[in-house]
């Protein structure tokens, strides 16, 4: 105490500023190791494989590289070709040498038994082209020079330049070209990037109904949820809890099994029509078609998704001091004025944390609509998996998911910024 | 929510259309779960409610369907039902196979995601943590990313580390669900520490209690009620999880959600109601065990009302 330019110490002697320091960059050690199985985990099984999904969506090597599936051998394709390519900008009209160079790729993909997977390469593009090559392939060995006359002669399509400009794109594993797939544009014949007609427009379209119904869904939860949230906050705790019981098990019981209750209550010989028709409301040639359309979506995912706005909405209205309410009144306002200028005003964190929870989660949904939406009531996420699943055009999917994905990060960012993630609450 | 005596005729008019309001909108949110109950038990293969049913006629109630969750996929269903046609329906009955799956998962998975969440929680609660925003948003990110991305992307993973040859049965889905559950672990268990007084723990060591016996001690049981809700969610999301089965599931793994998955694509039938009415027990048991959890731990923490 004596000297005060003496730095002070610990009672060994060591000066306490560092001390301080190393006990707590130690604690922020151990908080850290805590965290540290975890977050590896999920880097490994969760951010690994999506990453490995958008790596997908910019690579494919189904034009460039042939894997045999026994040994794992992994062999060149269309060398010839891709150098060509390489040599002569886009637009080239293929000549001699360009149908020399297919003619030998033709010879090697026909030797490792690979045209089936070059030509479903060059099909995604351009569609009935993977039986050309297999065709092509077959008869490789006896093709003789002039190739362009004898290549032509198998079939004249080999001269079309959009199947060369799609050949040219897939001769480089990396490709944009699925991104403008899944957004309705292709390369045209000179490699600028065009809209591709107007009966094979799906994806704008698609995203944009599934932007417009996740809206429509948030607002009928937002109006739904906003009465009896209310009625919950303001009731007693005694009844407000158990009626939180009606809020909570819908969110408990399993999304099949809600989807299934709403199949059956909208089918056209379901609950809902048989009732109508019984009440006489309906005659029983036109029952409602509600399901295997967009209603039958709405409806469902508007149920399902209720509670996500039930609960934020709640724990905000919760909080609000009802003397504001009354103050307001007592100063004269109307019972409208009050709720509009005094009472939601306060509100508004609550809508806007459950209106964006609820359309995130609505923009990626996917069981209910495949269930229930028939064809017109498909969403994004369904045509992604129709695409892994049916058509097989895995470089598309990951394209168009990695543009779902693009969309509810960001919507996820917003959500933290405005909200928290902490202030997620689950009941 | 008392109309205040003072209150005009209009706004009397409006307190009441407002209540119906709301009666209506919880009626929206509560029937679809119950109407499901009663056609599970009709006696026609309709979903909708036969003239006997409404009726209240015994003759149009009917435990068919149950029946047919027993012995749907069994090599003898018409034997007498003596020990052998149990040891059939045991081994060979589809739903039970299903459901036998469907726990397994649903056990590991949450075992998992309950022992790593609670660890990390119990990190991520530290005001030390470093980095705690964006290490919770990675964490809680499997709950906001479509889950047709997390199988798209598990799809592509597993393929490349053929997990199926790595010999352990369910491996890819266990894992898979883990991941699906701990935000859940982490919201719960975060939320029980929240105001949890850290002067325990210090206490604790001061008596000389080393850090494995103050976690087990002292926090556990403070923070247990959090910890089984976030087990149950766990549970729950494995239990109810299909579309990451349907990617990464060999064919011989079918679990509850995906055999109703085919049922429903396939041909809906009045089975696919029954086994609903039992998972709606189910989730009513488990909202109850929560809600009491709840309680309890608001009651330990001094923050309940009554």
């Amino acid at each position: 105490m004596t000297d005060i330019a003496q730095p002070l110490t610990t009672a060994d002697g060591k000066p306490l500023k560092g001390a301080l320091m190393r006990a707590q960059a130690r604690a922020r050690r151990r908080a850290f190791l805590l965290v540290l199985p975890l977050l590896a985990f999920i880097l490994i099984t969760f951010v690994f494989p999506i990453g490995q999904m958008l790596y997908k969506s910019v690579y494919n090597e189904g034009f460039t590289w042939q894997e045999d599936v026994t040994t794992g051998d992994r062999t060149p394709i269309m060398t010839n070709l891709a150098a060509w390519f390489d040599a002569n900008p886009p637009g080239t009209e293929p000549n001699e040498e360009a149908y020399a160079a297919l003619a030998a790729d033709l010879v090697v993909l026909r030797d490792l038994k690979a045209p089936g997977q070059a030509g479903t390469r060059i099909n995604y593009e351009l569609s009935g082209s993977r039986s050309m090559f297999t065709k092509a392939a077959r008869s490789a060995n006896k093709l003789e020079p002039p190739y362009k006359e004898a290549i032509l002669d198998l079939d004249k399509d080999w001269g079309n330049p959009d199947l060369w400009q799609a050949m040219r794109g897939a001769s480089s594993s990396y490709t944009m070209n699925f991104y403008l797939a899944a957004i309705d544009r292709e390369r045209d014949a000179d490699g600028s990037v065009v809209m591709v007609p107007e009966n094979r427009q799906v994806y704008v379209k698609l995203f944009t109904r599934t932007l417009t119904l996740s809206l429509l869904i948030t607002f009928l939860t937002f109006v739904l949820a906003y009465p009896i949230a209310h009625l919950l906050a303001t009731l007693p705790l005694r009844h407000s809890n158990l009626l939180m019981i009606l809020v909570l098990l819908p969110f408990w019981t399993s999304l099949l099994v809600r989807t299934t209750s709403w199949m059956v209550l909208l089918q056209s010989q379901g609950v809902v029509n048989d009732a109508l028709v019984g009440m006489g409301l309906l005659g029983d040639e036109n029952r409602l078609q509600m399901m295997y359309n967009r209603t039958g979506t709405v409806i469902a995912m508007t149920h399902i998704l209720l509670p996500f706005m039930v609960l934020p909405l709640y724990s905000v209205m919760r909080l609000i001091n009802p003397s504001y309410v009354r103050a307001a009144r007592s100063l004269g306002a109307t019972s409208w004025t009050a709720f509009r200028r005094i009472y939601f005003p306060q509100t508004v964190p609550g809508i806007g944390a459950g209106a964006l929870l609820v359309f995130i989660l609505a923009v990626g949904y996917y069981i209910t609509p495949a269930l229930v939406g028939g064809a017109d009531g498909q969403l994004i996420s369904n045509l992604i998996a129709f695409h892994m699943q049916k058509s097989l055009n895995w470089s598309l999917a990951a394209a168009l998911a990695a543009l779902l994905l693009g969309g509810v990060l960001l919507l996820y960012w917003l959500y933290d910024k405005l909200v928290g993630i902490d202030n997620l609450k689950l009941g | 929510m008392a109309l205040p005596k003072h209150a005009s005729t209009l706004e009397r008019v409006w307190h009441y259309t407002y209540l119906v309001i709301c009666v209506v909108i919880f009626i929206f949110l509560i029937a679809p779960i119950l109407v499901i109950i009663p056609l599970s038990f009709n006696a026609e293969p309709y979903f909708t409610f036969s003239d006997k049913m409404l009726k209240f006629d015994p003759e149009g109630y009917s435990m068919r369907w149950y029946d047919l969750l027993l012995t749907f996929g069994m090599q003898a269903p018409e034997a007498p039902r003596d020990g052998s046609w149990w040891a059939d329906a045991w081994s060979n009955a589809q739903w039970i196979q299903a459901t036998k799956n469907s726990i397994i998962i649903g056990f590991f998975s949450t075992i998992l995601a309950t022992t790593l969440g609670t660890i990390a929680a119990l990190g991520l609660s530290r005001p030390e943590m470093p980095g705690r925003r964006a290490v919770m948003a990675i964490l809680i990110s499997p709950m906001i990313v479509p889950i047709i991305i997390t199988a798209t992307g598990l799809f592509f993973f597993y393929s490349s580390i053929r997990i199926q040859d790595w010999g352990i049965p369910y491996l890819g889905i266990i894992l898979a669900h883990a991941t699906l559950g701990i935000p859940f672990v982490i919201i719960t268990v975060t939320a029980t520490l929240v105001g949890f007084d850290h002067s325990l723990t210090r206490a604790a060591a001061n008596m000389g209690a080393d850090p494995v016996t103050t976690f087990l001690r002292v926090q556990m049981p403070l923070i247990l009620p959090g910890v089984i809700s976030g087990a149950l969610f766990a549970f729950v999301t494995s239990f109810d999880e299909v579309v990451v089965v349907l990617f990464v599931g060999g064919l011989d793994e079918q679990t509850i959600p995906r055999q109703m998955w085919n049922g429903i694509r396939e041909q809906i039938s009045p089975a696919i109601l029954s086994v609903a009415t039992i998972l709606v027990i189910i989730s009513i048991a488990l909202l109850t065990v929560v809600e009491l959890l709840r309680r309890r731990s608001e009651r330990l923490r001094g923050m309940s009302p009554g």
